[in-house]
């Protein structure tokens, strides 16, 4: 069996599934029954400077598929709203009941340089085992001056690592905002305030849907609504590239990071991990399905690493990262071609439709003597786009075959058609 | 109500509330949630094969597309202006053997979409909308059509030519509209007077009046019609039944199964019907399972359905077989009538084996009897030709062409009395469509 056991910017932990710094995380209840239901570590909900913030009533915001199924949630919710000490206190219970877990103290103050450093300094004394510097938080905070409004600029960024960084002896992990224009900026900063690592994304600042009837964002708070921060399987993709950039980039391939973003289950945790993270963080899953969700996380992990023969985390951990390339380093001879198993096809005309509309005309459609019809690729017309492939109902129905000789390669910058051409040896 | 029905709680005879009960609607409406998980479950086709099915060609994953979408109102007026007559559809089509039939699900090894189930829900939910009619009538042509028969076909002629702005009669022999829709189908398809409402929501349109107890060859005749108005259209459906040809075949007891089903619909109380003890239905088709099934139901101890040929051959679908099992209805296959006993009224029954023999239907030679107290007959509907003397016949059904007109220029005819595809609801209302549209090209040549 694969050994899950790994190590985030220094901290160890059994697995690598944490829970984020969210309203799962805000109290010894909901912390105790995620170490039980198998959760290696949490990052305890955002604390700051007392008196608390005052939450409001409605919170969440959800776009749903139209089978009620989530594809993403936002939340206007600041963060924890009771006294410093009462945290500190249940923190030092957790600690002393649950030594084999990780608690990670998240935390959040003015741009103040005494602010974050005393504040810092309680936190660590309760026995955590590191920091995590929220400077992402897009709704709320941001207004009074915190998380996104430090997070988008990197000055501050480095600066306010610097300062924790200079009065704990615990790993720091700076928590970034997606909410920017390159996130190698704010992850560059972060490395240079000598952060242990990064924890990314943050939510990604939204209005979820408008309730039409009250003609206002939701979640709507008595007829108003505002934005919020939006997270959920929907926003994957965002963080996977984040992630992805910030492992090749020379600039910061060395630091180490803790990857949130819609991980749902131990495929997208396998995902973040071959482009380089080291552990991942999980809210809204937990949020929609309970904590017992780690379970499968943990196991199909595990059965998969033992699949394919690793024993460790970091025996697969950032193996895609090589891979991750700009397109001008794409091979312009890689050809494919769409290829449908008509035994599979069910003849529901969507990869006609589609190609016939919106891309390349490349698939018939005729009709059969006895009735339905016959679709087939013109492999003069198709481009290889994949379209038809995954608007397809049917697992493997559709497949991309390569037609080209699988020896040469070409990219832009080398192409006979690209009048920015590097001249020829 | 559900589909299985166990008969009484206590071997004692059931009571009024309960036989009420046995008659509620067999298919519950969908729930809001359900209408959405089942609506996100089609695969919005292109080309789709349920349209290809569908008589009347609705565009289907339109509709469920729309329902999805939260556009109950266009979802509706897409069906309807298909078929007007979907909200009917919905309940009666043998949509296993039409839309969800061809559902490509079926060829994943997943359930079809619930198609009909969901036309039932964008139809009904508009009904329920009180809005406006969602169809207006073109301006004003002057032309007078006549409909005979105020039936599905007939209706549906009615409604395409009102909206083309002719102005359109309706003759109908009986005293209410909507033919076998009112009058021929089993109670609990067509729960809460629904054939009725369909016909108050139809008739929104404008331009379209019925007269009541006026039947062809009775008060009104072809020659007339045909001198006072511009086109006619029959849509007169089949008017007599087939005999069993059988000595006895006049004993107290022995009946149509249609007038079994239509006094059932007629009935203010279900237990004003007279209904056996131990009944016998003749017949494979709906109609015979509509009157086995509802017989069970009414309070009958025992009913047995007879059908002469197998289960492969039987006309009604496997769902109307399946609902006649779970009903405890006793299916006979491979038996012919061959004699009806009692004395003025009807004790018993006997019947041949059948086989086929060189692609014939032969007797074996073995009989068997059973007692019987009520036979329903429910082999076949014909057309009833007599006042339809003048009008070209071929194979019992009035002859049109492509254009659905008759032998006699001007008179079209549509429905269960004209050869197109099956005897079914949906196939007249297209029938009564297309022919409405042939007669404006008729009208405008």
């Amino acid at each position: 069996m694969a050994d899950l056991r790994c190590k985030i910017g220094g901290v160890e932990s059994i697995n690598p599934f944490w829970l984020a710094s969210a309203p799962p995380t805000d109290k010894k209840y909901n912390v105790v029954r995620a170490f039980e239901a198998g959760w290696g570590g949490v990052v305890w909900k955002t604390l700051g400077i007392d008196p608390p913030v005052v939450n409001m009533s409605s919170r969440y915001g959800a776009h749903h598929d139209s089978n009620r199924g989530v594809l993403g949630i936002n939340n206007i919710e600041l963060i924890t709203d009771r006294p410093l000490e009462v945290n500190l206190q249940e923190i030092r219970e957790v600690r002393e009941e649950w030594p084999d877990r990780v608690i990670i103290g998240s935390m959040m103050a003015p741009v103040e340089e005494n602010a974050w450093k005393t504040l810092a300094v309680k936190i660590a004394e309760s026995g955590v085992q590191g920091l995590e510097l929220n400077l992402g938080c897009p709704h709320g905070m941001c207004e009074r001056g915190m998380g996104s409004a430090i997070g988008q600029v990197p000055e501050m960024v480095e600066n306010v690592t610097r300062w924790v960084k200079e009065v704990v002896d615990i790993p720091v992990f700076t928590k970034l905002t997606p909410n920017i224009t390159d996130i190698l900026v704010p992850a560059e900063a972060a490395y240079h305030g000598n952060a242990d690592a990064v924890s990314l994304i943050n939510t990604v600042n939204s209005i979820v849907s408008v309730d039409l009837d009250a003609m206002a964002p939701t979640p709507t708070v008595d007829g108003k609504g505002s934005h919020g921060g939006y997270c959920g399987s929907a926003v994957k993709p965002i963080a996977l590239n984040m992630v992805g950039e910030i492992a090749r980039n020379p600039e910061t391939r060395d630091l180490e990071m803790s990857a949130i973003g819609g991980v749902s289950n131990w495929r997208d945790a396998a995902e973040f991990i071959a482009l380089g993270a080291s552990g991942v963080q999980v809210c809204t899953a937990a949020m929609l399905f309970g904590f017992r969700i780690v379970e499968d996380m943990i196991d199909g992990l595990s059965n998969w690493m033992d699949e394919k023969g690793y024993q460790s985390i970091d025996d697969f951990r950032g193996m895609a990262t090589p891979n991750t390339v700009n397109w001008n380093d794409l091979n312009m001879n890689y050809d494919i071609k769409a290829v449908i198993n008509k035994d599979e096809c069910i003849e529901c005309g969507r990869c006609h439709i589609a190609c016939e509309d919106t891309s390349h005309q490349a698939i018939t459609k005729v009709a059969k003597p006895g009735g339905g019809n016959e679709y087939t690729v013109i492999d003069d017309e198709c481009v290889g786009c994949n379209l038809c492939l995954h608007v397809c109902p049917v697992q493997d129905c559709i497949t991309m075959k390569r037609v080209d000789d699988g020896q040469s390669h070409l990219t832009w910058p080398e192409h006979p058609l690209n009048p920015m051409r590097l001249a020829a040896e | 109500m559900s589909k299985r029905f166990t008969g009484s709680a206590d071997g004692r005879p059931m009571d009024a509330a309960q036989i009420e009960a046995n008659f509620g609607d067999i298919h519950p409406a969908l729930s809001e949630t359900q209408a959405m998980a089942e609506s996100s479950r089609c695969l919005y086709c292109y080309d789709a094969p349920c349209v290809t099915a569908c008589p009347t060609s609705i565009d289907i994953p339109k509709f469920i597309h729309q329902i999805s979408t939260g556009n109950i109102t266009g979802s509706a007026k897409t069906i309807l202006s298909s078929n007007i007559m979907g909200g009917t559809c919905a309940r009666v089509c043998p949509t296993e053997v039409l839309c969800e039939g061809s559902c490509v699900k079926n060829a994943t090894g997943e359930e079809p979409v619930k198609i009909g189930q969901l036309q039932r829900h964008a139809v009904d939910g508009l009904m329920e909308m009180n809005v406006p009619h969602p169809f207006f009538r073109a301006a004003s042509t002057g032309k007078k059509i006549a409909v005979i028969g105020a039936g599905p076909a007939g209706l549906s002629c009615a409604h395409r030519s009102a909206m083309a702005g002719h102005d359109v009669t309706v003759f109908e022999a009986k005293p209410k509209a909507g033919g076998l829709n009112e009058y021929g189908l089993a109670a609990y398809k067509m729960v809460d007077d629904f054939a009725q409402r369909e016909v108050d929501f139809l008739l929104e349109i404008g331009g379209i009046s019925i007269e009541y107890g006026k039947a062809l060859g009775g008060a009104i005749s072809l020659e007339s019609l045909k001198a006072e108005f511009d086109a006619v259209f029959i849509g007169v459906g089949l008017g007599d039944v087939n005999a069993l040809g059988l000595e006895g075949e006049d004993k107290k007891g022995v009946e149509s199964a249609i007038n079994f089903i239509e006094d059932l619909r007629q009935a203010d109380k279900k237990t004003d019907v007279n209904v056996g003890d131990n009944v016998v239905v003749i017949g494979g088709g709906n109609t015979a399972i509509d009157a086995a099934v509802q017989a069970k139901r009414l309070g009958a101890s025992d009913v047995t359905l007879v059908y002469r040929r197998g289960a492969e051959q039987m006309t009604a679908t496997e769902w109307e077989q399946d609902l006649a099992q779970v009903n405890g209805v006793n299916i006979r296959l491979w038996s012919k009538p061959v004699g009806i006993k009692g004395n003025g009224k009807v004790e018993g029954m006997s019947f041949e084996r059948t086989m086929v023999d060189g692609g014939k239907l032969v007797g074996t030679g073995k009989t068997y009897e059973l007692p019987a107290d009520q036979v329903l007959k429910a082999i076949g509907q014909v057309l009833e030709a007599g006042p339809l003397a003048g009008l070209e016949i071929d194979g019992g059904k009035i002859k049109v062409g492509d254009d659905y007109q008759t032998s006699i220029s001007g008179v079209f005819a549509g429905g269960d009395c004209i050869k197109t595809g099956e005897d079914l609801t949906v196939q007249s209302v297209d029938d009564g469509a297309k022919a409405a549209e042939a007669m404006t090209r008729f009208l405008n040549a």
